[in-house]
C-alpha cells in the first residue's frame, strides 16, 4: 500500500529551483496496476525514482506500508529496496561480465542467502521468464527481448511487493516488447503492484488506471481502458 | 554477504577487465620484486664480507702503527715510532697466551726467472702467518719454521705468479730473482683469490727478514697477534699496548680486533640493506597510485553497476567492501607474484655469482608483502568510498 501526500521534488539546477513535482497525491493498492505518461520532462522518471526509494521527495510523505519512507535511514532504506522493490529499466542494467543466472542471483548475494537456496531461486526465477536454457549465457549472447527478462527475474527473485517500470519495452521490437508485457502482466495477477513509466499507449492501456503528468503535477486519471480520452492531450504537450 | 561471496564477486569484477588488472599487477610485482631483490643484494654484500673476514682467520688482533685519535696541540703527535721485528718478538717472550705473532711487510718487487719477468706484492711474513690467516699450499712448503729475524733466502709464489713466470715448468726448487735477489721457490699457494684487497693469487711471499733486505726496510706494515681463545681477546689487546707503548716510551700503535671491524662492517652493511629496503618500498608506494588509478577509472567506469547494485538493495558499506577487495586482492596476487619473481631472480643471480651469497631476509620477504597490501588498501580506499558515496539516481543515469 502506497500513500503519497504533498509529494514535491525541487533540484537546484545552477540558481534557479526547478520543480520536478508539485504536490502529488495519490494511493496505489497492492496488486494494482499503474501506468505513469506524460512528456519528457513531466517528472515520470523522478516520481519513479522517489516510489523506489533512490531518491527522496523535498516536501510532504511517503507512506509504504504505514511506515513513513522520508524517516528512514540510509540502512533501512537500503532494506526497503532489497526486499520491498523490485526494479526494471529501459536498458536493462544488465552486468555484463556475469551470466544471466548471476545476475539474477545478484541480489540474494548482497543479502546473504545461502548458495545452496540461491541455487534453487535462481532456476524458478529463471523458469517463470522462460530463460532456463540461457542461464549461463552472458548479456552480450542474448537478444534485448531476453536481456530485459533477464532483468525481470532479477528484479523479481527477492519477492518484492513491488515492481516499478521505468519504460520497459523502450528498447524492444514490439514482438519481445509483447513477451515481456505479457510476463508483467502474469506477474500483477500473481498480487505483484507493478507502476510503470512509459510513452507507449499500448504499455499504458494494459494498466487499471494511468496517471498523466505535466509540468510535476497529476494532470488526469484515467482508467487503462480509456486511454483515448487521453492521446489528444499527451500529442498536444508533446509538440509544445 | 559471506567473504566467500564477496570474494567471488570481487574477484569476477578484476577478471572482467583482464589487461587493466594485469598492468597494475604489474606495478605491485615490479615493487615488491624490487623489494626483495635490492635487499638481497644488500644482505649478500654483508654475508660475503664475514664471510671473507671468516677465510682470514678467526681470535685475530691486528696491531697497526699510528695512533688514531684527535691529538689537542698540533705536532705534539709527532712520527710513530716504527713497529720493528723486536716488538713483534717481545711480544712472543712478554705475553704467553699469545698463540702466534706474524710480523708482516709488503710491497712490490719484479720476480724474474729467465726472460719472464712481473711486477707483484711481496709480502715479508713468517710461518705462523699461514696458521694464522689459513692459507693453503698446493704444492711444495710454505716459508720454514724459523726464528723471525734468520731471513732465508727461500719464497713461496702465488699460482698466477707461477703460471705466468714459471710458463709450465714446475717451480718449487727453482731459482728466481727478487729484485737483485736470488731465492729459491719452495712452494706454490692454491688458488684463493682477492682478500681485504690483496690478490693471493699473484704475489711473493719471502721470510720476514728476506723482505726487510729487499726493501732495506727496519719497519713492520703490520704485526698480527692470535689468541688461542675468544675469551682472551680483550685481555690480550690491553697486555699488547701496554707492552708496546712501554717498549716505545709513548702509545704510537693501535690494537684492532678483527671481531671489532666485523661488527662494524656488518652493522653499515645491515644499514645499506635497510636502505635499499626502502627505496625500494618508494616503487610499492607508486604502485599503489596505480592501484588507485586503476580501481578510479574502474569505479567511474562501473558507475551504472553501482547505481543498480544500489537499486537492488545493496548497502554502503557493502559497495564498499566490494571495491575495497578487489584493491586488496590486486595487492595481495601482485606481491604473491612479486615474490615469486623476486626468488626467482636471486636464484638466478646466485647461480650466476655463486661466491655473492645473495638472499632476501626475512624480514624483507615480510615487509614487503605486509606493505604491498597495506598500500593496496589504503589507495583503494579513497575509490571505494566514492562508489559507495555515489547517488543512485545519477549513477543509473550513467552520469
Amino acid at each position: 500500500m502506497i500513500k503519497l501526500s504533498e509529494i514535491s521534488r525541487t533540484f537546484q539546477v545552477g540558481d534557479e529551483p526547478v520543480h520536478a513535482l508539485v504536490d502529488i497525491n495519490e494511493e496505489i493498492r497492492q496488486g494494482e496496476h499503474v501506468a505513469i505518461m506524460g512528456p519528457s520532462g513531466s517528472g515520470k522518471s523522478t516520481l519513479l525514482n522517489i516510489l523506489g526509494c533512490l531518491d527522496k521527495p523535498s516536501t510532504g510523505s511517503y507512506h509504504l506500508d504505514d511506515r513513513e519512507v522520508a524517516e528512514l535511514d540510509e540502512a533501512a532504506l537500503t532494506m526497503v529496496r532489497r526486499h520491498q522493490i523490485g526494479f526494471v529499466f529501459q536498458f536493462f542494467h544488465l552486468v555484463h561480465r556475469l551470466s544471466a543466472a548471476e545476475n539474477v542471483e545478484l541480489p540474494m548475494i548482497f543479502a546473504g542467502q545461502p548458495r545452496a537456496e540461491r541455487r534453487g531461486r535462481v532456476a524458478k526465477a529463471l523458469d517463470a521468464v522462460g530463460l532456463s536454457h540461457r542461464a549461463d549465457h552472458l548479456p552480450d549472447q542474448l537478444s534485448g527481448g531476453e536481456r530485459q527478462r533477464v532483468a525481470l527475474a532479477r528484479a523479481t527473485v527477492m519477492e518484492p511487493e513491488i515492481l516499478l517500470a521505468d519504460e520497459p519495452t523502450g528498447n524492444l521490437d514490439s514482438a519481445s516488447g509483447r513477451v515481456v508485457l505479457d510476463l508483467l502482466d502474469r506477474m500483477n495477477d500473481e498480487g505483484l503492484t507493478l507502476i510503470v513509466v512509459t510513452h507507449d499507449p499500448k504499455v499504458a492501456h494494459r494498466a487499471d488506471r494511468i496517471l498523466v503528468l505535466v509540468d510535476g503535477r497529476i494532470e488526469r486519471r484515467v482508467a487503462g481502458d480509456q486511454i483515448s480520452e487521453i492521446l489528444a492531450m499527451l500529442a498536444d504537450e508533446d509538440e509544445t | 554477504m559471506t567473504l566467500a561471496d564477496l570474494l567471488r564477486f570481487s574477484l569476477k569484477g578484476l577478471t572482467g577487465h583482464g589487461l587493466r588488472t594485469a598492468l597494475s599487477l604489474l606495478g605491485v610485482v615490479i615493487g615488491v620484486a624490487a623489494v626483495l631483490i635490492l635487499t638481497a643484494l644488500g644482505e649478500g654484500a654483508r654475508r660475503y664480507v664475514i664471510d671473507q673476514f671468516a677465510s682470514l682467520g678467526t681470535n685475530l688482533l691486528i696491531v697497526v702503527p699510528g695512533k688514531t685519535e684527535t691529538t689537542g696541540t698540533v705536532g705534539a703527535g709527532g712520527v710513530p715510532n716504527d713497529l720493528t721485528l723486536q716488538d713483534a718478538e717481545a711480544l712472543v717472550r712478554a705475553i704467553p697466551e699469545i698463540q702466534r705473532v706474524a710480523p708482516l711487510t709488503m710491497g712490490t718487487e719484479q720476480v724474474a726467472f729467465g726472460e719472464r719477468r712481473r711486477q707483484v706484492a711481496i709480502l715479508g711474513t713468517t710461518y705462523d702467518y699461514m696458521l694464522a690467516r689459513q692459507i693453503e699450499v698446493a704444492r711444495g712448503s710454505f716459508l720454514p719454521d724459523e726464528e723471525m729475524h734468520r731471513g732465508s733466502p727461500v719464497a713461496v709464489v702465488g699460482p698466477k705468479l707461477a703460471r705466468e713466470v714459471f710458463a709450465g715448468e714446475d717451480p718449487v726448487g727453482q731459482i728466481v730473482r727478487v729484485g737483485g735477489w736470488r731465492m729459491r721457490v719452495v712452494g706454490v699457494l692454491a688458488w684463493q683469490g682477492v682478500k681485504m684487497g690483496v690478490d693471493f693469487d699473484d704475489l711473493a711471499m719471502v721470510p720476514v727478514s728476506t723482505a726487510m733486505q729487499i726493501f732495506n726496510r727496519t719497519s713492520l706494515f703490520r704485526i698480527l697477534i692470535q689468541s688461542s681463545s675468544h675469551a682472551d681477546i680483550d685481555m690480550l689487546r690491553d697486555k699488547s699496548r701496554r707492552l708496546l707503548t712501554e717498549r716505545h716510551g709513548e702509545e704510537d700503535i693501535t690494537v684492532i680486533s678483527q671481531d671489532a671491524l666485523l661488527t662494524t662492517f656488518s652493522g653499515i652493511l645491515g644499514a645499506l640493506t635497510l636502505a635499499l629496503g626502502a627505496i625500494a618500498a618508494i616503487s610499492l608506494t607508486v604502485a599503489g597510485i596505480g592501484i588507485m588509478n586503476v580501481m578510479l577509472v574502474s569505479v567511474s567506469e562501473r558507475t551504472r553497476e553501482v547505481g543498480l547494485l544500489k537499486a537492488l538493495g545493496v548497502g554502503r558499506r557493502q559497495i564498499l567492501s566490494v571495491f575495497l577487495t578487489e584493491a586488496a586482492l590486486l595487492s595481495t596476487f601482485g606481491g604473491l607474484i612479486g615474490l615469486v619473481v623476486g626468488w626467482l631472480a636471486i636464484g638466478a643471480l646466485v647461480r650466476i655469482y655463486p661466491a655473492f651469497p645473495a638472499a632476501a631476509p626475512n624480514w624483507a620477504v615480510a615487509a614487503a608483502l605486509a606493505v604491498a597490501i597495506a598500500v593496496g588498501v589504503t589507495f583503494g580506499l579513497l575509490p571505494a568510498r566514492r562508489a559507495s558515496r555515489l547517488d543512485p539516481v545519477v549513477a543509473l543515469a550513467g552520469r
